[in-house]
């Protein structure tokens, strides 16, 4: 009897999650269009989750931009195509690894962040304060997040592409004694329109998951200090396996043509 | 002390269940116009599961609850805004917004719920900061950088911002000493009677409520068990009553330890 009470227990939860989601993504992307809008918290927004994410995209992006010409350049001197090394850089930086990389350090970074800091406005009443001052805590709170991240997430994304290829071209030229101006020549050939935007349109995804699932697990945080701990941690653990699942979803979509 | 006319606010039969635990069971309540009610009773009895309802920050699984006679159990959106703007209230914690300075705090439904332009919510918020007996340099700190006392005050300015006809106080004493307990109560009972507001508070404090109320209802397992002036809590020939206002351990009530 216990073991049919629990196995209930499980799915009704799980249909109760899921239903509290829908409900809440709903009321955050209507939020989107319908006023007011506030454009000031916007921009503070902006600044949180796009302009201080730079230096950790950045530098991550660098990282992985020059590991992955060194392994590259280790893979394909076995067939003596060493002068594909720009152009897969460009094409695993542009598609997947700009993308995911700056996604996975923005979830760590910034759904965190959203869910500490509306989880405590949870467990202190703020949110119910907001309420009774006539402000819906939606719109006050979650939209300006999640427009936000989206509107940052491609802007970071473009950037770390750049930075990623530079990487590349660091290690390439340093380490792996390529010539200068033939790899830049090599990559500027190589880049297509296509391996950018798909990059891009994953990115504005990625910012989506993000801060929703910031805003989802702090607002629905409870119990003092250990239930803002848990939501942090929830936020992060489920932000950065929906972007990988999206990631997947997204490749097959966009590039199901070819 | 109930007014002639309908009452400001009147909960009818309210129930509230979370899982299988039933916090309020058919509550009955009506506080009238320009009244100071005030409910207590033990921690965990729904008190502020009652206050949240009116709010409607939580949805009643049953029953109504009318402001004005008119029912706003169900409303939602533009709706309950409106009805929302009538509302102050003083949470428990004082709940101030953290990410911004005290006077914006205050202002911050008149900014953000009605519109009022900055400059005007500013002299308002200041004017109310007097109110509550603070000066204009405290207008510019952070919440964090005040006392428990000081956010409570600020937590009242900011609940009377908008000359509200009803205020809510959920537990205005809690975790203040006695003498800024007092302060409080004089401060509630001055900018009600000064807005002419309705208050509804919820306490386990004897001598706040004592103080602040012209009625007092006791909840008890999810009903109002005894209600009447202030002035007979002492002679309520309730066993309940009687065992709560001297708290004693023995009686009727046994404490739930778990909640």
């Amino acid at each position: 009897m216990n073991i049919f009470a629990s196995i209930g227990r499980v799915i009704l939860n799980l249909f109760e999650q899921t239903g509290r989601l829908t409900l809440f993504t709903t009321d955050a992307v209507t939020g989107v269009v319908r006023p007011p809008i506030y454009w000031a918290l916007i921009g503070q927004q902006l600044m949180r989750i796009g302009f201080y994410s730079l230096p950790v995209v950045g530098l991550t992006a660098f990282f992985t931009g020059g590991v992955l010409a060194l392994q590259i350049y280790n893979g394909a001197s076995r067939y003596g195509a060493e002068t594909f090394v720009p152009v897969v850089v460009l094409v695993g930086i542009t598609r997947e690894l700009g993308p995911v990389i700056a996604g996975l350090m923005v979830a760590g970074r910034v759904a965190a962040a959203i869910a500490a800091e509306i989880g405590t406005m949870r467990v202190t009443e703020q949110i119910d304060a907001l309420t009774t001052l006539s402000t819906n805590p939606i719109k006050y709170l979650v939209v300006p997040r999640i427009v936000a991240a989206v509107i940052s997430m491609p802007i970071l994304v473009a950037i770390a592409d750049s930075i990623g290829v530079f990487g590349g071209y660091v290690a390439s030229t340093q380490a792996l004694g390529f010539n200068g101006s033939i790899y830049l020549n090599n990559t500027m050939n190589g880049l297509t329109y296509d391996d950018v935007s798909s990059g891009l349109i994953k990115a504005a995804v990625f910012g989506f998951i993000i801060a929703l699932m910031g805003c989802y697990n702090g607002f629905h945080s409870k119990g003092g200090a250990q239930g803002v701990g848990s939501a942090t941690t929830n936020a992060v653990v489920s932000a950065s396996i929906l972007i990988l699942a999206a990631n997947y979803i997204l490749t097959s979509v966009i590039f199901s043509h070819g | 002390m109930v007014s002639g006319g309908t009452p400001k606010v009147e909960l009818r039969g309210v129930k509230k269940c979370f899982g299988n635990k039933v916090v309020l069971d058919g509550l009955n309540l009506t506080i009238g116009r320009g009244e100071s009610l005030v409910v207590i009773g033990g921690s965990g009895t729904g008190k502020s599961v009652m206050i949240k309802c009116v709010l409607g920050i939580l949805r009643p699984d049953a029953g109504q609850i009318f402001v004005d006679g008119k029912e706003i159990t169900h409303l939602r959106g533009r709706a309950r805004d409106e009805i929302l703007r009538q509302f102050g209230m003083l949470f428990q914690g004082a709940a101030l917004f953290d990410s911004l300075t005290v006077w914006e705090n205050v202002a911050f439904g008149l900014i953000q719920g009605r519109g009022v332009a900055r400059k005007k919510a500013r002299d308002i918020a200041m004017e109310k900061l007097g109110k509550v007996g603070l000066g204009p340099e405290v207008a510019m700190l952070s919440p964090s950088e005040l006392s428990g006392g000081m956010q409570k005050r600020v937590g009242l300015a900011r609940a009377i911002a908008a000359n509200p006809e009803i205020i809510f106080f959920d537990e205005p004493t809690t975790g203040l000493d006695p003498i800024m307990a007092d302060v409080i109560n004089d401060l509630i009972v001055a900018t009600v009677k000064d807005v002419g507001a309705t208050a509804l508070s919820i306490t386990h404090d004897m001598v706040s409520s004592r103080k602040i109320s012209d009625r007092i209802a006791m909840l008890y397992q999810g009903k109002i068990i005894w209600t009447g002036p202030t002035a007979e809590i002492d002679h309520s020939d309730n066993p309940y009553v009687e065992q709560f206002i001297h708290g004693r351990a023995e009686g009727p009530i046994k404490m739930q330890v778990k909640a």
